[in-house]
């Protein structure tokens, strides 16, 4: 369900309809979308049927989802540090992440979770968009390597939770900005989350200038992005997310800012976390009380 | 025919490196080609600890060469012109210790001046602080360097020979149609004994006629300088430890110090002229190259620049024939390139890629330069988890940077070897003087020279 990377282009989608400006309860079971998906989710069901029109060119580097592509071995080497920072790994070796499982959260078409793989992880991968889970699995066939070590759920977080999962790391890269329910979604990220593993999640800021980037530049003036493709106002702030993950029981460790050069299209790590940020956390080892 | 299975297994286990009969069902890299870059690129990757567990398949014709003590005998006639650059990544790939002098000779100074007497340029490696300003060594040694430490790296890199490339089947690839999802399924390639492997990246190191260039359907352009080189042994009296240039009327003619006291000669020149030397004994031949290199006029003081040229002439060593090495041979002098150097699952490296005129001896360390810019782009995409075969990843990290570093190479080559064409008159005098005015010049010649030795 990835999407958020503030300048994708979504010349696939052209119909999407704008959902409601402020965030919605999570009771997405009733809705259209949410039918053909899994119940129980905090994802909003008409940002669900959004992805699930595009799910085709996830892979597609020059498609809608091409600031993925780019941006993918920045937060690759961010989680990849934190994790072997939370698990007292050397992370710059052959597969770092060997033989720790991974819940990559809105996993998409499967971007984050091969590299992830590739990295050693054994890599669970959830979407509310069947589609991109057929994509997904589809993709990581091709190499035995990759597809021994993934492996791809039509779910939910929410569920996940419930069937009692855990993980020694989980990440949710580029979707919180699209769920209804963000408390709800922080503490089942948490949740999934073994004592001593660590979260990392990146999104969107909600700034004036993502707002210009994201709203402005993207969608009404370039084009770039079908107009709704993101509602300025769900976008979180790295305090608020902060305050969210903390409050559901785990401790940040580090953030930073990413930055696309929109001429070469090439990411960047930077203190400036206006638009584009990642940040991580660490469950405490002593099994803490959640709220 | 069971017994001769048989045997054939035992032998196979007896080799150095793995036979055909053990090869793996993927590798991560397969390199057609064992010559010096593609085996300089199997072992380049035991340089970073997260390259040097990758899966490496290596093919050629030939078995790899054993080394050999320090030669007594002459050098064979392919040599190759080492630059700092080229050296510093057997340094990292631990091969430099055994192509090190005494099995090869370091030039500290190089000579540059035409045969009308009309400029003179000389460099020094002691002008830009390093101690030499580059190592000629025979292929032979370069290749048995690079063969000892890919044996001691065969738990990780498979070498097979003879065999050769039949088949290649890389995922689909249409760059000009928006064709949404991307196939991502890996390369295989068929080997001539009917083996099939397959690999998350192919590299075609398989020199300027590649196979794998074909199949793969890339595109090239090239011409033809209508000149042939002619290579020699010769001995001098003295070790020399000068690379001598000098721009005859038919075309330049270089003597490179070898080893001890052998030097090597490259000479391009017309067709019929190189026919007519590659038929003489070689003491007529030593004859010659002595005509040339010290007939004609020596640089006199430029009448347009007094003072800057001829000052740090010093004449060219008298060269004699050397017993017992092989007779001077002759090969075509062209220019190619391809196109593209990369598609999905694949990369050209080297001869593959770009073919320039031998004259500045730049042709294998340009390929050499290929296999550190492909060996890092690796080591980033290990690092990353990204897929090592990505079209965007070989793109980025491999092929731009490369294409345009090696165009720039192809162009001043070419532009040079121009500007040198056999001529008379005015434009040799302005040659002269160009000549004149880059020696003359601090800052540009040690900028020159630096790009030369591969440090800019």
């Amino acid at each position: 369900m990835s999407m958020g990377a503030a300048l994708s282009s979504s010349r696939g989608v052209h119909t999407s309809r704008r959902t409601h400006d402020v965030p919605q309860p999570s009771a997405a079971g009733t809705s259209a979308a949410a039918a053909q998906g899994p119940a129980g989710q905090s994802m909003d069901a008409q940002e669900v049927a959004k992805f699930e029109a595009m799910a085709s060119e996830w892979w597609d580097p020059d498609g809608p989802n091409g600031a993925l592509h780019t941006m993918n071995p920045l937060r690759t080497q961010f989680a990849r540090d934190a994790i072997c920072l939370a698990h007292g790994r050397e992370a710059r070796t052959v597969q770092p992440l060997r033989d720790l499982s991974v819940l990559d959260v809105g996993c998409g078409g499967g971007l984050f979770s091969e590299a992830l793989a590739r990295l050693g992880a054994d890599v669970t991968g959830v979407d509310t968009s069947a589609t991109a889970i057929s994509v997904a699995a589809t993709h990581a066939q091709a190499d035995p390597a990759v597809a021994s070590r993934t492996h791809y759920q039509n779910a939910t977080a929410e569920q996940l939770q419930q069937q009692g999962a855990h993980f020694d790391a989980v990440v949710a890269s580029e979707v919180i900005e699209h769920v209804s329910n963000v408390p709800e979604f922080c503490a089942s990220l948490v949740a999934l989350t073994r004592p001593g593993g660590s979260i990392v999640v990146s999104t969107i800021n909600r700034t004036n200038r993502s707002y210009a980037v994201a709203i402005v530049g993207a969608e009404q003036i370039m084009g770039l992005l079908p107009k709704g493709t993101h509602q300025w106002e769900r976008f979180i702030t790295p305090e608020e997310l902060q305050e969210h993950i903390e409050r559901a029981g785990a401790e940040r460790i580090g953030d930073s800012g990413m930055v696309m050069n929109p001429f070469t299209g090439h990411w960047t790590f930077s203190a400036d976390k206006a638009v584009n940020y990642i940040m991580s956390f660490r469950k405490p080892a002593e099994q803490q009380r959640n709220p | 025919m069971r017994q001769a299975v048989k045997e054939h297994l035992l032998l196979s286990y007896r080799r150095p490196l793995s036979s055909a009969a053990s090869l793996d069902s993927i590798y991560d890299v397969a390199i057609i080609g064992g010559g010096m870059v593609g085996s300089a690129l199997a072992c380049a990757l035991g340089r970073s600890p997260v390259t040097e567990e990758l899966r490496v398949l290596v093919v050629d014709k030939v078995p790899l060469p054993e080394i050999s003590a320090p030669g007594a005998d002459p050098p064979e006639l392919r040599v190759s012109t080492l630059t700092p650059a080229s050296v510093r990544l057997f340094e990292e790939s631990g091969a430099w210790d055994s192509m090190a002098p005494p099995r090869s000779a370091a030039f500290r100074h190089m000579q540059v001046w035409d045969h009308g007497g009309n400029g003179c340029v000389r460099y020094s490696a002691a002008t830009v602080g390093l101690p030499v300003m580059g190592y000629v060594a025979e292929n032979r040694v370069i290749q048995a360097a690079l063969g000892q430490t890919l044996r001691s790296r065969r738990s990780v890199v498979d070498y097979v020979s003879p065999a050769s490339l039949q088949t290649l089947t890389l995922p689909a690839y249409a760059p000009d149609l928006h064709s949404g999802m991307q196939s991502n399924e890996l390369a295989e390639i068929g080997l001539d004994s009917g083996q099939t492997v397959r690999a998350r990246l192919v590299v075609g190191a398989d020199g300027s006629r590649s196979r794998v260039r074909e199949l793969a359907d890339l595109r090239t352009f090239s011409w033809s300088y209508h000149q042939r080189g002619i290579v020699a042994t010769v001995r001098t009296q003295h070790p020399n430890d000068t690379a001598w240039q000098r721009f005859l009327r038919t075309g330049p003619l270089a003597l490179l110090p070898v080893r001890g006291s052998y030097s090597n000669v490259v000479w391009s020149t017309s067709v019929a002229e190189a026919g007519r030397l590659q038929a003489l004994t070689p003491q007529a031949f030593a004859l010659e190259v002595n005509q040339a290199l010290q007939g004609g006029c020596m640089p006199a003081r430029n009448p347009l620049l007094p003072g800057a040229s001829s000052d740090s002439f010093i004449p060219p060593p008298t060269v004699y024939a050397a017993d017992g090495a092989a007779s001077q041979q002759s090969f075509p002098l062209a220019l190619l390139g391809s196109g593209r150097y990369v598609r999905p699952r694949l990369a050209l490296v080297g001869d593959a890629a770009h073919v320039v005129h031998p004259l500045a001896g730049q042709g294998v360390n340009l390929g050499f330069a290929d296999v550190g810019q492909l060996a890092a782009a690796l080591a980033h995409a290990v690092e990353t988890g990204r897929d090592i075969g990505d079209l965007g990843l070989l793109q980025e990290m491999y092929e731009a940077p490369r294409q345009s570093e090696n165009a720039r190479m192809m162009t001043a080559l070419d532009s040079l070897k121009r500007v040198f064409a056999p001529q008379d008159g005015l434009l040799a005098s302005l040659r002269g003087l160009g000549l004149d005015l880059l020696n003359g010049s601090g800052v540009i010649k040690r900028q020159i020279m630096r790009y030369a030795m591969g440090v800019a």
